[in-house]
């Protein structure tokens, strides 16, 4: 049933993605409420879906590769209604959802049988819960800086058409990523922080070098840099925009990471 | 009845003649009264703005009454002749009427399409038709109408978003780098015309600052003075510039006042906070190559007039979803108007009491089971007897007083106290509407005009 649910969520965020994208071309306001509409109700059979796995299993549905990019792609679409609701946003749909939807398509390819996390330790939850909070506040971060830089290149360029009139103004889409990385990073370092603690537990090493352990340390370093760039030499604007979007490629190859070290039981 | 519009606008008419036909809000009254003279006009209303002259009216008869208001507008001055007004002139009646002063009031006919006077405009010659007491039941239903289907029209379209003058431009595109103007600082260097209207526009937003810097001191204080702002020496103009995140230059200099590199210190003091710059005046003033810094924005006339012409298509693709609404609202409108002659009226009374008549003795013959056909004829006489002598006294004074002056206001009352609605009438239209407008738009061009 869930698993029924959980196709139906992927479907309804494939198509709210297809119409995000048409709406980026035409312009129609009626458009963009219906993808709104259809990202609204795939989110609420999604939630619908997680709930029925917690019930079913007894805890929260994140202790798979499978589940924690559910939950990743269940919270990027929470930030991106929230948006909608309060800013009136719809253009950050088009590409918060092809995200939210190629999450959900990488949990469904990536093979089955390795990522079901050992339950050795149970409080390891928290520190995947944590990590997956931290990077739905850097994919924001990558969205806004994405967001950024195609505005700067329209006025640059000076077309100011379709999309240039779509997206926010520029300082807000600066501010939006600052933020989004002040409320990524923190919970990044936790949960690195009770990674290591739970690796000590379990393996007894706080930590072995692995692929994932590698690059989360990069990408914790990376974002660390950025937010001090932005504090004292005005890393803002263009280059924070610019350093954003490539530090997400550190957090994609962070799961990369943790897809290679399967089989092993997961542990962080 | 008829109501009919007699007009000139910017299309048909030189600046020339609109200004001899403008009468002034003193004078209306007169202007009225001189109106309601004429035999047979019942209700009326003058429209004036620069762009346009216009009468509309009730009438009893469309062609004796055009022939009254072309005698009217001739006589506003004495050195028109009604060979020179005629061929400026156009008219409309019924139907078309309702429709013109609808796409009039949603500013669909005006020389720059969307442009927000226009419904101020209808409703003050509204007011000083009911002030002059010309306006009677059909003007104020078809004008309270027109100035909502205006309204609806900038809330429900976007019709009035696009700027299409040159210096508003300016601050629609401050806006796509700034969210809040509010928290802004703007540099106004130079006094050209084009710069002041630019700066003015800005603060109208409610900026947080604005400098001013011109060669000659006492005229960026006389500036200053007048945008609430602060005169800065010309020698300052350097170090100003990273406190500035809209730069507006106008000087008229013939070279480059503000350079690269003036702009690239000045991107780095703002520690690469954007910096949005207009370049208004030609030959320019700011080095275009200013493009090339990181965080720095900058504009020149042409840009601004490629935003402008893109403004203007957008505006009309706009404008065909208001002609759609318009076009809406002018049927339910001609219903109305329909049901306003007396005979329609009368006939849908008749009905609607004939209907009530019938559905109530079914539902008596279905209670009372098995009558005689004595008692049934008895009884279906009582009830169209009681009918009958009810609606006779209203019957005949709709049919006496519809001839009347005020004629109107007891068809009107009949069809209120009866309930008789719109939908009523519709099936005695015999006529629909076949007026297409949105023709009319795409033929509109617009100005490339400073100013709305």
């Amino acid at each position: 049933m869930s698993e029924a649910l959980g196709f139906l969520t992927m479907g309804l965020y494939f198509g709210g993605t297809l119409l995000f994208l048409v709406f980026l071309l035409h312009r129609s306001e009626s458009l963009a409420r219906v993808a709104v509409f259809v990202a609204g109700v795939g989110f609420f059979v999604h939630t619908v879906a997680l709930g029925m796995t917690l019930v079913s299993t007894g805890h929260f549905p994140i202790m798979s590769f499978q589940y924690a990019m559910s939950f990743f792609a269940w919270g990027l679409v929470l930030v991106f209604l929230v948006v909608v609701l309060r800013r009136g946003l719809q253009v950050l749909g088009a590409f918060i959802l092809p995200l939210a939807f190629l999450s959900l398509v990488s949990a469904t390819l990536a093979p089955a049988e390795a990522n079901v996390i050992a339950p050795v330790f149970q409080a390891v939850w928290i520190h995947v819960m944590l990590s997956i909070l931290g990077t739905i506040g850097f994919a924001v971060a990558f969205v806004a800086g994405l967001m950024y830089l195609i505005q700067e290149r329209l006025l640059k360029s000076k077309q100011f058409t379709g999309l240039f009139l779509k997206l926010p103004p520029l300082d807000f889409l600066d501010t939006l990523n600052q933020r989004s990385i002040l409320f990524g990073f923190p919970l990044l370092t936790l949960g690195i922080l009770t990674g290591a603690v739970s690796a000590q537990l379990t393996i007894g090493s706080y930590l072995s070098w692995n692929p994932e352990q590698v690059w989360a340390l990069i990408t914790w370093v990376f974002y660390f840099v950025v937010l001090m760039g932005r504090v004292t030499a005005g890393w803002r604007a263009k280059r924070a925009a610019y350093l954003t979007v490539v530090g997400f490629a550190g957090v994609i190859l962070t799961f990369v990471g943790i897809l290679m070290k399967s089989p092993q039981p997961m542990v962080h | 009845m008829n109501i009919i519009v007699l007009g000139l606008n910017h299309r048909t008419a030189p600046v020339e003649l609109r200004e001899l036909l403008a009468i002034p809000d003193s004078r209306i009254g007169e202007a009225l009264a001189r109106l309601m003279m004429y035999p047979g006009i019942k209700e009326a209303m003058y429209l004036g703005t620069c762009n346009r002259v216009e009468v509309y009216a009730v009438v009893e008869k469309g062609d004796v009454g055009f022939r009254h208001l072309e005698d009217f507008l001739v006589d506003t001055h004495f050195s028109l002749s009604s060979e020179d007004l005629l061929p400026h002139l156009y008219r409309y009646s019924d139907d078309e009427a309702i429709a013109h002063l609808f796409r009039v009031s949603a500013s669909l006919d005006s020389m720059v399409v969307g442009e927000p006077q226009i419904l101020g405009q209808v409703k003050e010659a509204y007011e000083l038709a009911l002030t002059h007491r010309s306006s009677g039941v059909i003007l104020n239903k078809i004008v309270k109408k027109a100035i909502s289907v205006g309204k609806s029209v900038r809330t429900k379209t976007r019709i009035g978003e696009y700027a299409v003058s040159v210096s508003y431009a300016a601050v629609e595109l401050a806006k796509k780098v700034f969210s809040n103007l509010r928290q802004r600082v703007v540099l106004l260097v130079g006094a050209g015309e084009m710069g002041k209207l630019a700066a003015q526009h800005l603060v109208n937003q409610g900026v947080k600052d604005v400098f001013i810097t011109t060669r000659n001191y006492h005229r960026a204080q006389s500036l200053a003075e007048r945008f609430k702002g602060k005169a800065v020496p010309y020698e300052q103009l350097h170090s100003t510039l990273p406190k500035a995140d809209i730069v507006i230059c106008a000087t008229g200099a013939p070279h480059f006042v503000i350079s690269k590199e003036d702009i690239e210190s000045a991107v780095h003091q703002r520690m690469n906070r954007p910096i949005f710059l207009i370049d208004i005046t030609v030959p320019r003033n700011i080095d275009p190559a200013v493009k090339d810094v990181d965080n720095a924005f900058v504009f020149d006339i042409d840009d601004l007039k490629a935003h402008v012409g893109h403004n203007q298509d957008e505006r009309l693709k706009e404008a065909k979803t208001a002609e759609k609404m318009v076009k809406e609202e002018v049927e339910s409108m001609v219903a109305w108007v329909r049901g306003l002659e007396a005979t329609p009226t009368i006939v849908a009374l008749r009905k609607k009491a004939e209907n009530i008549k019938n559905v109530e003795l079914e539902k008596a013959f279905h209670r009372l089971g098995d009558v005689s056909e004595k008692d049934r004829i008895a009884i279906e006489g009582l009830a169209s007897a009681i009918v009958n002598k009810l609606l006779h006294g209203p019957l005949v004074t709709l049919k006496t007083e519809a001839q009347s002056q005020n004629g109107f206001a007891f068809i009107e009352a009949a069809r209120r106290f009866f309930e008789l609605r719109e939908c009523d009438f519709h099936s005695l239209q015999s006529q629909s509407i076949e007026h297409d407008m949105g023709q009319k738009v795409s033929e509109e061009s617009l100005p490339q005009k400073d100013g709305q």
